[in-house]
């Protein structure tokens, strides 16, 4: 589905990626791990597409295509989402409204059916209900005001209902109490298939334990460095990054 | 709406710019006393109005145009201008089926049609057309209710006693140097009067049309309120898209007598001008509205998106205790645009009450800016305001400006005041483009959530049409 090679990437004059390479095939989780800085939120904002990275080497092949000439939304309309660390308030706008207009500009691009207001709000209450999200937040006004645990809640409501192929969660865990952790992962678990696959970017291994993983890759320095199953996590957490970076040229 | 739509929309630019064949009736180029006489005349207006013009066209020689405005544009040269024009054939039209069908078939491109099984449930038409007002629409269905709605010409033949009574109540002819020259060379507008304790049975609208080259609009609106009725009133423009500015500089007074209340809404989509700025509509335009008893309310609500110039500060004067003023306005500056608009809250009556909402978007090189003026004169006692100025930014060559002023003279008063500038930010663009919109579509949506606030105030049919118009306008203000 999706293949890294030799990725290069730098913002400004500061190289952040140097080299990354990975493979996700289709059913697949993978997990990306890294201490801060390491390049982790870097990768999932490049291939979501957004501006301000400036690519020097290396290409990105998804679904056959060339993932790094596409524009972000046409990305989107492909399958690829993004579920932000740091979800984005858009006062005046509300949920649902913003929910349908996506809908509609991935069914257009696939030419599917695109919904009607009325079957639509049926579709996104039975999928916020799955999140556990009480619908008056479907009128609200996306994001705003709501607190850490309901955007990020809010970003797995939109990916139920957009149906990715590609699902990069960054960060998901952060700022999560463990009943929040729980149900973000249980509506994450309730989208595995054999169709989609998933690239869950986390500084932490607590996540792990609810969204468990095929493969663990550590990411340090823009590069990957490691790569294992899913007992590399456990190992990560027992020894720390610092295991990791003893290993590796400065 | 989908996001086609939205494109379809957006890709149409100005799309009421065409113009129409019509054959009009039009006076010579330039202002005199004789032209003043000489509008009079074709309306066969009575004596008092003729007067009342050149009063109006004595004083205007000794006024200056005003230059405090934040706004820039090259001398109008007033004698240049044809101050009537009429489509032929200037007869009394006694049914519909008389409308000229060239100018039937303009409103019907618009959007607007003039015949009244077709028209939109509940919502009574005045169209003008250039100078004049060519229909108004659901009369009979009014009458009934006691609601006299019809041209201002009209008003002024079979109701000379109200039009003599309330016209310039609330504008004087000695305003200001646009609503004075409005006084002397007004060729028509619409009049209404709601009587005491009627609510009028449907919404009703007024579409304004510059057709004709070189002429400018002088249009007149009056409308009155009797004790404890109600009424809320739309208001449409639209004008071809010609390489030369045209002036239209109307006047609209609102009188709202005790317990009564008037909603009045505008959406303005005068041609703007080319991308360069060349051409459009300079809308010098004076809006006032009077709470002449207690417990009155009157509210503006406006979407300005048109002109080239917009010069406009639709105000309330709370003269009677416990009315209540409101303005709620978005105003849009795309490409060369300069927008200078806001409002006035004069309290007067003890306890009345005001609420000002205004939102500003520049675009391009727009230049957008907020002027208001609250005042709290000695007699207000327990007066109340609530001013909130937005402005949204879109790029980084167009400008957005504030100038609120406060004058108060009560201290049981009450203001607050809240203002801010944002820019679109990059993380809602590309949060909303990651989800699969385009950044057209992305910056339409930020925009339309902007302004939220103030189309949930419009009637229905308006706010759909604010939300399109808003994307329209935008075109070509992304990347």
């Amino acid at each position: 589905m999706l293949n890294i090679e030799n990725l290069h990437a730098k913002v400004g004059d500061k190289p952040i990626l140097k080299g990354l390479s990975l493979k996700v095939k289709a059913g697949e989780v993978h997990a990306i791990m890294g201490p801060n800085g390491s390049g982790k939120s870097t990768l999932s904002y490049i291939l979501s597409g957004r501006p301000g990275y400036e690519i020097v080497e290396g290409r990105v092949d998804y679904m056959g295509k060339d993932l790094l000439a596409m524009a972000p939304e046409i990305r989107a309309r492909e399958g690829v989402f993004l579920a932000f660390q740091y979800p984005v308030e858009i006062p005046g706008v509300s949920n649902k409204y913003f929910l349908k207009a996506a809908y509609n500009a991935r069914a257009k691009h696939r030419g599917e059916p695109e919904l009607d207001a009325g079957p639509f709000l049926k579709l996104i209450k039975e999928k916020a209900r799955a999140v556990e999200m009480d619908p008056a937040f479907l009128s609200r006004s996306v994001n705003e005001g709501f607190s850490g645990g309901e955007k990020k809640r809010n970003e797995i409501l939109q990916l139920a209902v957009l149906e990715p192929r590609l699902a990069i969660l960054d960060e998901t865990d952060s700022g999560l109490d463990i009943d929040a952790l729980k149900i973000v992962a249980s509506g994450v678990n309730r989208m595995r298939s054999p169709e989609r696959a998933f690239i869950v970017v986390t500084h932490y291994q607590r996540l792990l334990d609810y969204i468990v993983p095929d493969f663990v890759h550590v990411l340090s320095g823009g590069r990957i460095v490691k790569s294992g199953g899913k007992e590399l996590a456990l190992e990560l957490e027992k020894k720390g990054y610092g295991w990791i970076d003893a290993g590796q040229p400065a | 709406m989908t996001n086609q739509d939205v494109k379809d929309i957006a890709g149409q630019e100005y799309k009421y710019g065409f113009v129409s064949d019509v054959e009009a009736d039009q006076i010579p180029k330039g202002l005199s006393e004789d032209v003043v006489r000489l509008i009079s005349r074709k309306k066969e207006e009575p004596s008092f109005m003729t007067e009342w013009r050149l009063k109006a066209y004595r004083h205007w020689l000794t006024m200056k145009e005003p230059t405090w405005a934040e706004v820039h544009y090259p001398k109008i040269d007033y004698n240049g201008i044809i101050y009537y024009s009429a489509p032929k054939p200037k007869k009394k039209l006694s049914s519909m089926d008389e409308v000229d069908p060239e100018v039937r078939a303009t409103f019907e491109k618009l959007g607007i049609p003039l015949e009244e099984q077709k028209m939109l449930a509940n919502v009574a038409v005045d169209a003008v057309f250039d100078s004049v007002s060519v229909a108004t629409t659901f009369k009979k269905t009014l009458a009934e209710a006691g609601v006299i709605f019809c041209s201002f010409s009209e008003a002024v033949r079979e109701h000379p006693e109200l039009v003599e009574k309330y016209l310039g109540s609330v504008v004087p002819y000695t305003d200001n140097f646009f609503a004075t020259l409005n006084s002397a060379v007004f060729s028509d507008g619409s009049f209404c009067y709601v009587p005491k304790g009627v609510k009028c049975p449907m919404e009703l609208s007024t579409y304004f049309r510059i057709n004709a080259k070189e002429t400018g609009q002088f249009e007149r609106t009056l409308l009155i309120a009797d004790e404890g009725a109600q009424v809320s009133y739309l208001e449409g423009c639209t004008a071809p898209m010609r390489d030369e500015n045209q002036l239209h500089a109307a006047v609209v007074e609102l009188v709202a007598m005790g317990d009564a209340q008037i909603k009045y809404s505008t959406i303005q989509n005068w041609y703007p001008g080319d991308k360069n700025g060349k051409g459009g509509i300079f809308n010098f335009v004076t809006k006032r509205g009077k709470c002449a008893g207690p417990r009155a309310k009157i509210s503006w609500t406006q979407v300005e998106t048109g002109s080239a110039i917009t010069w406009k500060y639709p105000s309330c004067l709370l003269l009677g205790d416990e009315s209540v003023g409101e303005f709620y306005s978005v105003a849009l500056a795309n490409h060369r645009q300069q927008a200078d608009t806001g409002t006035k809250m004069i309290h007067v009556g003890r306890n009345t009450r005001s609420t000002i909402v205004s939102k500003g978007i520049s675009a391009g090189h727009g230049q957008n800016s907020y002027r208001g003026l609250v005042k709290i004169a000695p007699s207000a006692e327990g007066a109340r305001n609530y001013s909130q100025c937005d402005s949204l930014l879109l790029g980084d060559k167009c400008g957005a400006h504030t100038f609120p002023s406060l004058e108060v003279g009560n201290s049981s008063a009450t203001l607050e005041h809240e203002a801010s500038t944002s820019k679109i930010g990059e993380d809602q663009l590309f949060y909303l483009r990651q989800r699969g919109l385009s950044a057209e579509d992305a910056v339409g949506m930020i925009v339309n959530g902007f302004c939220r606030q103030v189309f949930n105030e419009l009637p229905l049919e308006f706010a759909v049409e604010a939300h399109k118009l808003m994307n329209i306008s935008l075109e070509g203000s992304v990347g």
